[in-house]
Order: structure tokens, then sequence, then C-alpha cells
């Protein structure tokens, strides 16, 4: 299955890069130089590893999160929402820790947690929807998200504005004590890195050596045969949002504590959205999330200074991702094709 | 309020709305088919930029015109052949273009960013123009206003009264019913799709040459493909009802300049929100009224079964559930 998924990667990259030179070339632009700026920009130092680093972080643990959800043949599109929610939660817990440095840690602590359970809280509200309301998951999720963006704004500008007026640049910034600490030369939080760690190894265990994980997958691929084993696909399903929530609520939680050190209107940065492409393309793979989302963040960090650079929009990382989606959902097609005209085939 | 300035607003509703209602009726003629194009957000947007430079490289708005929607459709055929022919999630291909095609305008159009082009004037139409308050709301617009009222009949038209528009609707409840009776479901998919694009497009050309004249980014398209697929929700599947949801969401854009006035300490941003909570609870009130005993309890409530009734567009039954020949 990984060699296959990666050998499409492959193809597909080449298929891409074809696609992007094209579009570069439509747009005027140099190619060469553009994929330099994407390299340097990206790899070319220890300082752009660490902010590759740090968007690699967010995507990783959403990408978790959507494994449970894609398992069971959910669309979790409301995984943006979820993050933001988790953000909030996050905020909503530093700044009760505000001014008190002693105890400062504890507050971190519960901010996890606090995260945890908002993004948990908001994809159970569209597992809730889907499964006691018949409402299709991706409309709830997508309404949702843009509930969650009201609620965002509305505190930036409301409640939490800063101190004498309310800015798109978010709220104030926490205090040194409530940020998660980097060392110097390392410039990522270690705990960030343990939390990624973890949930990559907790995905895996779950999904493929536990009862649950067995149980998402026969629902995911026969839902109606899945009754006859006496499984609750209901209660599966919203366990399976509670496990994406709550993976999503920690992303946000990092955004929060060891990115920006405050809440800004756009702190889930599109992770979300961006999350559910790189499962795709890794093929809901738990072995390639990783590796893929790597690949997609340092696009993400590479393309900031294209605008500087060479007067070209940053969008051109979003270009290369969604045309390497799409590659790859043309060549699964194509091999969905072929293998029913070869039974066809043989059935004859 | 002088009566001057409700026909002002009005008219405002009516021309705001234009492009929400071009791309609504689109999209419910698609969904109509059972196919869901998910990617019209970015469609919309890629849509307004190549209509833009066309009109501003040709010095025809026509061409600026024909080109939006040439776009348009071109997106949507892509999402109906990898969901019809390469068998892929129609969910999926129109998320991954919705994210793509918004790139995509974004990096081609950036050079055109914030530059004078041209736009749509209004035209009145002679005599009925000098009406009292309906002079304003209706007959003094520009040409795309016109034709997104006028469209709004002939969807209705096409889909309820016309044999397509029967096999459309037999295609999007039961495909395999429609193939028994000699109807090609992927045909009919594929047609509605590229047709419904057409309007997107169109939607998104009305959006730089129009309502929003330019290109940037943000070009202030954004977020209205999301909000027209709440709406086609919200309208039942109806194309009549989403239209009217689509004046209903202008209106109270044009009104939340009134209401930021009122609450100044509410964001504008807020009301752009407003749509999805309504599509959430409709939808439920959708599933509630299918249920046998909420049915059977409001037998003897009338108020309540008009509620019901209000909300009781039911969606395309094979909607989003890819026709498969066994």
């Amino acid at each position: 299955m990984i060699v296959r998924t990666l050998r499409e990667i492959g193809v597909a990259l080449v298929v891409v890069f074809l696609f992007t030179t094209l579009v570069l070339v439509v747009s005027g632009a140099p190619p060469l130089q553009a994929y330099m700026v994407l390299f340097q920009g990206s790899l070319g130092s220890w300082v752009k590893f660490t902010q590759v680093i740090k968007v690699w972080i967010p995507l990783t643990l959403c990408g978790c999160g959507l494994l449970f959800t894609f398992r069971i043949g959910l669309w979790n599109i409301g995984v943006e929402g979820q993050v933001m929610i988790g953000a909030v939660f996050t905020t909503w817990m530093l700044r009760a820790g505000g001014g008190r440095p002693e105890i400062a840690p504890l507050f971190i602590a519960a901010s996890l947690a606090a995260s945890v359970l908002g993004g948990a809280l908001w994809a159970g509200i569209a597992g809730f929807l889907k499964t006691k309301g018949g409402v299709n998951e991706i409309f709830a999720g997508l309404g949702l998200n843009f509930v969650a963006q009201g609620v965002l704004l509305w505190l930036i500008f409301g409640p939490w504005k800063q101190p004498g007026v309310a800015s798109m640049s978010g709220t104030e910034t926490f205090p040194t004590e409530l940020w998660l600490q980097a060392p110097a030369l390392l410039r990522i939080p270690p705990l960030t890195l343990g939390i990624v760690t973890a949930a990559l190894i907790a995905t895996g265990l779950l999904l493929r050596h536990t009862r649950i994980g067995l149980e998402l997958k026969a629902i995911g691929s026969n839902p109606s045969a899945a009754f006859l084993y006496g499984l609750r696909p209901s209660a599966l399903m919203l366990l399976a949002m509670l496990f994406a929530g709550g993976f999503a609520g920690l992303a946000g939680n990092l955004q929060v504590t060891a990115v920006y050190h405050r809440l800004i209107p756009a702190i889930s940065s599109n992770y979300g959205y961006l999350a559910l492409l790189v499962v795709m393309l890794a093929n809901y793979n738990i072995w390639l999330v990783a590796p893929v989302a790597f690949f997609f963040a340092g696009l993400n960090v590479g393309s900031i200074q294209l605008p500087m650079l060479l007067q070209l929009d940053s969008s051109l990382s979003g270009v290369i991702q969604g045309a390497l989606v799409l590659a790859t959902l043309g060549m699964h097609g194509w091999r969905r094709i072929r293998l029913n005209r070869e039974q066809a085939k043989q059935r004859l | 309020m002088t009566e001057f300035d409700f026909s002002m607003i009005i008219a405002g509703v009516v021309a705001g709305a234009a492009p929400i209602v071009l791309a609504a009726i689109g999209e419910t003629v698609t969904e109509k088919s059972g196919l869901i194009n998910l990617s019209l957000d970015g469609s919309i947007l890629l849509a307004a930029m190549v209509s833009f430079v066309a009109a501003l490289k040709t010095g025809s708005l026509l061409a600026g015109f024909v080109a939006g929607a040439l776009v348009g459709a071109a997106v949507a055929a892509i999402v109906a052949v990898f969901s019809i022919f390469l068998l892929q999630h129609q969910v999926a291909v129109g998320f991954v273009l919705t994210l793509m095609t918004r790139d995509v305008a974004y990096f081609i159009g950036n050079p055109y960013s914030r530059i004078q082009g041209p736009h749509a004037t209004p035209v009145a139409i002679p005599a009925l123009d000098q009406l009292p308050f309906l002079g304003p709301v209706l007959f003094s617009h520009n040409l795309p206003v016109y034709f997104s009222v006028l469209l709004i009949a002939i969807a209705w038209w096409y889909v309820y009264r016309t044999s397509p528009g029967l096999r459309l609707r037999a295609v999007g409840e039961n495909p395999q019913a429609a193939y028994a009776r000699g109807i090609s479901p992927w045909k009919v998919q594929l047609l509605h799709a590229v047709g419904g694009g057409l309007l997107i497009g169109l939607a998104g050309a009305t959006f730089s040459l129009c309502t929003k004249p330019g290109w940037g980014r943000p070009q202030g398209a954004e977020g209205a493909g999301w909000i027209v697929l709440a709406l086609v929700i919200f309208g039942g599947w109806h194309p009549v009802k989403a239209a009217a949801g689509a004046y209903l969401f202008s209106f109270l854009q044009v009104m939340g300049i009134y209401f930021q006035g009122w609450l100044p300490s509410v964001p504008a941003q807020l009301f752009q929100v407003a749509p999805f909570p309504l599509m959430i609870f409709t939808l439920l009130i959708m599933s509630f009224a299918q249920n046998e005993s909420v049915r059977r309890w409001s037998g003897n409530r009338p108020r309540f079964r008009i509620f019901l009734r209000f909300f009781s567009g039911l969606a395309p039954a094979a909607l989003g559930k890819p026709y498969r020949p066994d």
C-alpha cells in the first residue's frame, strides 16, 4: 500500500511540476528562480527549518484527528472551526492565569486540557447533528466553521479586546511565563514536539491495534453490515468526531501557546482545511501523514518570501498542494476504472 | 426614512444580490441532478479574476463575461468528470478545487491587482425607469442584474415545466429508475454541472465587472460561494426560494451598515456569519419534518404544520450519492 501510494505521489509530483511551471510561465514569472525561493525559504537555514516545523505540528495534529473520521467514512470539514475553538478555550484558560507567574505552568497544562475539550465539543456538535439530527456532517461542519469564526471575531473585538482599541491584530500578548518556552538554539518548544510524537503514536496504536480502530474501519467500509455485528455506528461516529476535534483543539492550543502567544482572527491559518488535503494525499495512511504534512508545511513557509523577492503572490504553495491532491485523485480514479474493467473481463 | 431612501436601499439589495442569485440558481440546478459542486467559492473567484483580465485586455465587457462563464463551466466539468467517470468522492474533488482555484486566481491575478479596468454601467429601461419606486428598484440596473432577475423565472420554468427539467429531477431523485426509463444519469449530471457552472462563472464575472469592480486580494467575493451553498439548502433546493434567500442575505448586508451604527461593538464580519446557523437550523427542521412521530404530532397543530411546510424542501434523494450501474 505505502509503496504504491509513494509511487503515485511521485508521478503526481512530476505532473504537478509541469503544471506549476506552466502556471509560472503564464504569469510571466521565472520558474527556476521561483523554485529556488521555495527551497531556500523552507530548508535554506536552520531558522527556516524551525518555521517549517512550527507549521508541520498543527498540520500533523489535525491530520491525526482526521484519520479517525475518514476511517469511519465521515468528512470532517469542520476541523477548521475545531482548531479555532481549541484556541478560544486555550485563551480563556490563559486569561484566568494572567498575573500569577508562580503557577503559570498549571494554567498552561489546564489550557491544553481545555483546548482538547473545546475542539471535541465543537466536533461533538457536528457529530450530534449528524447522528441525532440527520444533518450531513459536511454542511454542519462548514456552518460551524463560520460560526466559530464569528465567535472568534466577537471575542477579539468584544470581551477580550486590547485595552484601548480593538483591532484585527488580536488580543493582548500574554506575559512570557504563559508561553511554551523554547531553548534559544532549538527555537521550538520541546513540549510541542513531544505532543505531536505522542499524537502520531497514539493514533497509530488506536487505529491499528485496538477494537475501536477495527470497528471504525468495519463501519467505514460497510455501514449496513456493521449493524449485523452488533456495532453501533452512531456511537462510533460520535467517538471519531470527538477524537478528531480533540486533536484539532490541541493544534489550536499550540497556535496560541507556542506560535502567536495571543488570539488572532486567523489563528487557525487554514491549517484544518490544509490537513484535509494532507490526509487525502497521504491516502489515509498514518505513516505518510507526517512526511506529507512536512512537505506541505515547507511549501507554505517557502512561499512567504515570493512577494518580496519575485513580486509573486504567496498562493503558489496552495496551487501546488491542490494540484498534487487533484492529480493523485485522478490516478486513484484511473486505477479503479482499470480494476473494474479487469474484473468485468474475468467475469466473462 | 423617506420613500426615496427606501427605494434606493431596495435597489441596492437587488443589485448586490445579483451574483449571489446567479450562483445560487446555478448550484441549485447542479444539485437537482444529484451532484454537489463544492468548488464554487474558489471558482467564483477564479472566474472573477479571469473575466476582469479578459475584459481589460480585450476592452470588451462581453468577452469578460463569456470568459468568466467558461471558467465556471470548466471547473464544474472537472468536478463532474472526476465524480462520474473517475469514481472519486465528489465532495473531495470539489473541496480540493475550491482551495486550488482560489489560489490560482490570486497567483495569476497578482499583476492585475488594484488597477482600473472596465466595468458595466447601468442601462435604464426607457419609460419603465420613470415609474415611481419600481423604476429605481427594478429598471435602472446593469445588464447582469436584469439577467439575474429574469433567470429566477427561467430556472423555475425549466426545472418544473419542461421535459429536460423533469429528467433532471428524475435523475436527482432516483438515477436507477431514470436509467431504466432510458435516461442517462451521467449525461444529465454532466450537462447540468456544466450549465450550473456557466452561471457560477457568470456570478464571478458579475462580481469583478459589476458589483465590486476590479481585482485584488481580497477581491470582495471571498466567502460568497459558501454563502451560496448555505442558501441552496435554505431554499430547500427550489430555485425561487434560493433566490429569495439571496435577496434576504443581500438585504441583511445592506442593513448591516445601519446595524453597525446601532451596535458599534459588533464587528461587521459577524453579519457575514448569519446565514450559516440558519442553514444548519433549516437542515435540522427538514430532517425532523421527515420524522413520522413529528408529523403525527403536528397533525392537529396547524400553525406548526405551516412552519414545517415552509421548511419542507427536501434534498434530491440521490444528492451526493454517485450513480453506479450494477
